[in-house]
């Protein structure tokens, strides 16, 4: 069961890794939307730093969701997926790398911009380690709640743009709670509440979307 | 022979085969319809003529006649979809799928009334058409649930997989309303403080109550009668290659063609 984990990890991560445009698009979209702002806003150092910590988790959001639709999407068109469902390994735990490896391809990235863009928007520098480990705590909720919805619109006309529709409310405790952590670090109040409930959501989301993921991409390939 | 006719007759899961479904759909809508009207219009008429002026809000509190009933079954019905979600994943009932996406799109009309009456009842109100408070903003969220169900549903072609593929996110949404409920919750009293209540004066005129009652009421008959009808089409749809649908329909045509 470990092999099968390790096994598509390994395969997925070495696929991020020969199609590096793909992690660099993302990560390049994200940057984008967060220049924006200031455009939109205008450049009020107060302001942006006001809306530093929200502008920042939308962004992270966006991004994630952008890149979403290609988690199975390639192993779908070339049949690994099928082959993978037919296969007698249990189908939580190569759905669980492959989530995995799209989080450690895509997820992990952006929290390590995340930091460089925040100083962008001014945000004070004392806050930076919230807002890492909100982003830390936070992605792989993203990416596994995504990764239901990317198994369920899989092959599916306009999949990208329902995909959105379908899972973007589902991130609104995620955003939250993580921008919430970043902001209340700075109203002095402590992340520490916020940071506990991501974490148990995390927790959660990482006991139970596996399973709705595989159910879901049964449903899909039947 | 004889056994396999009388075992699904004695059993409760009779009506879980479309083909009896049917005419028991057929046979049911327009009770519930009547009733639906007849209740709207007693609700109405306590809530517009009967109830008294409310001291504080004056003339304006009227729209919780159909505020507060929409809203209710706005939550109601996406709790009854879920079920039947469940129901349909784990027993396998084709009925139970068509059921489910019936109701989506009288819980998503539900929920637009009770958004599109909040907004009329806030701007006099509290001086603004929306307010991000917990409860409509969780409300809103509702919406998008339905309308990514319903969308979901509509995009695929084969109804097998649309089937379980709208069940499988009813299902992920029933896990996440109430943390999406509590979060915003959380959320709207970190930002603002309480300058909004959507809680009423404690004390109700008892003909207010009832007149709210009534339309509740009303909209749960309207649910039934329309989920009804919306059902009916549906199952003829999934089952036109079966014995039976041909029957319903060459029997309907020859009525239609004798009324003629």
């Amino acid at each position: 069961m470990l092999n099968t984990f390790v096994a598509v990890l390994r395969r997925d991560l070495l696929l991020a890794w020969r199609g590096r445009a793909d992690v660099l698009v993302t990560l390049a979209f994200f940057v984008i939307v967060v220049c924006l702002f200031p455009f939109g806003v205008g450049a009020e150092p107060n302001q942006l730093r006001a809306i530093a910590p929200g502008v920042l988790w939308v962004a992270v959001l966006l991004s994630c969701l952008l890149s979403m639709h290609r988690l199975f999407a390639q192993d779908h068109a070339d049949g690994t997926l099928e082959q993978l469902l037919l296969s007698s390994e249990p189908a939580v735990v190569w759905v669980g790398a492959k989530v995995l490896a799209f989080w450690l391809s895509t997820g992990l990235p952006v929290v390590v911009v995340a930091p460089g863009l925040a100083l962008l928007l001014d945000l004070e520098q004392g806050a930076l380690p919230v807002l890492v480990v909100s982003l830390l705590l936070g992605t792989p909720i993203l990416a596994l709640l995504g990764a239901v919805g990317a198994a369920l619109t899989l092959g599916v006309r306009g999949g990208g743009m329902l995909l959105a529709l379908l899972v973007l409310p589902l991130f609104v405790p995620v955003l939250i709670f993580g921008a919430g952590a970043v902001e209340a670090e700075l109203s002095g109040t402590g992340a520490v509440a916020h940071l506990l409930l991501l974490g148990g959501g995390c927790a959660g989301a990482l006991a139970l979307a596996p399973w709705a993921c595989a159910a879901s991409l049964r449903i899909s390939m039947e | 022979m004889t056994a396999a006719e009388r075992a699904p007759r004695a059993s409760l899961f009779r009506f879980a085969a479309p083909q009896t479904f049917y005419p028991l759909a057929g046979r049911l809508a327009p009770w519930f319809a009547a009733a639906a009207l007849v209740l709207t219009l007693a609700g109405m008429w306590l809530g517009f003529f009967v109830a008294p002026t409310d001291a504080t809000q004056g003339e304006v509190y009227r729209v919780i006649f159909i505020h507060v009933p929409a809203a209710w079954m706005s939550m109601f019905i996406y709790l009854v979809m879920a079920f039947w979600s469940a129901v349909g994943l784990v027993m396998n009932t084709r009925l139970s799928f068509v059921m489910s996406q019936a109701l989506a799109p009288t819980g998503a009309m539900f929920c637009f009334v009770a958004l599109w009456t909040g907004a009329l009842w806030g701007r006099p109100t509290w001086g603004a058409y929306w307010v991000w408070d917990a409860r409509l903003t969780s409300q809103l969220l509702l919406l998008f649930l339905y309308l990514g169900f319903i969308a979901l549903t509509r995009a695929i072609e084969d109804p097998r997989r649309a089937d379980r593929a709208g069940a499988m996110i009813a299902l992920v949404g029933a896990v996440n309303v109430p943390i999406i409920y509590f979060s915003v919750k959380w959320w709207n009293t970190l930002h603002q403080g309480a300058s909004v209540s959507l809680t009423k004066a404690p004390s109700m005129a008892s003909t207010m109550l009832a007149g709210m009652l009534v339309m509740a009421f009303a909209a749960w008959a309207y649910t039934l009668a329309v989920t009804l009808w919306r059902v009916r089409p549906m199952i003829l749809e999934r089952e036109r290659h079966t014995e039976w649908v041909g029957a319903v329909l060459e029997a309907e045509g020859a009525r239609a063609g004798g009324g003629r």
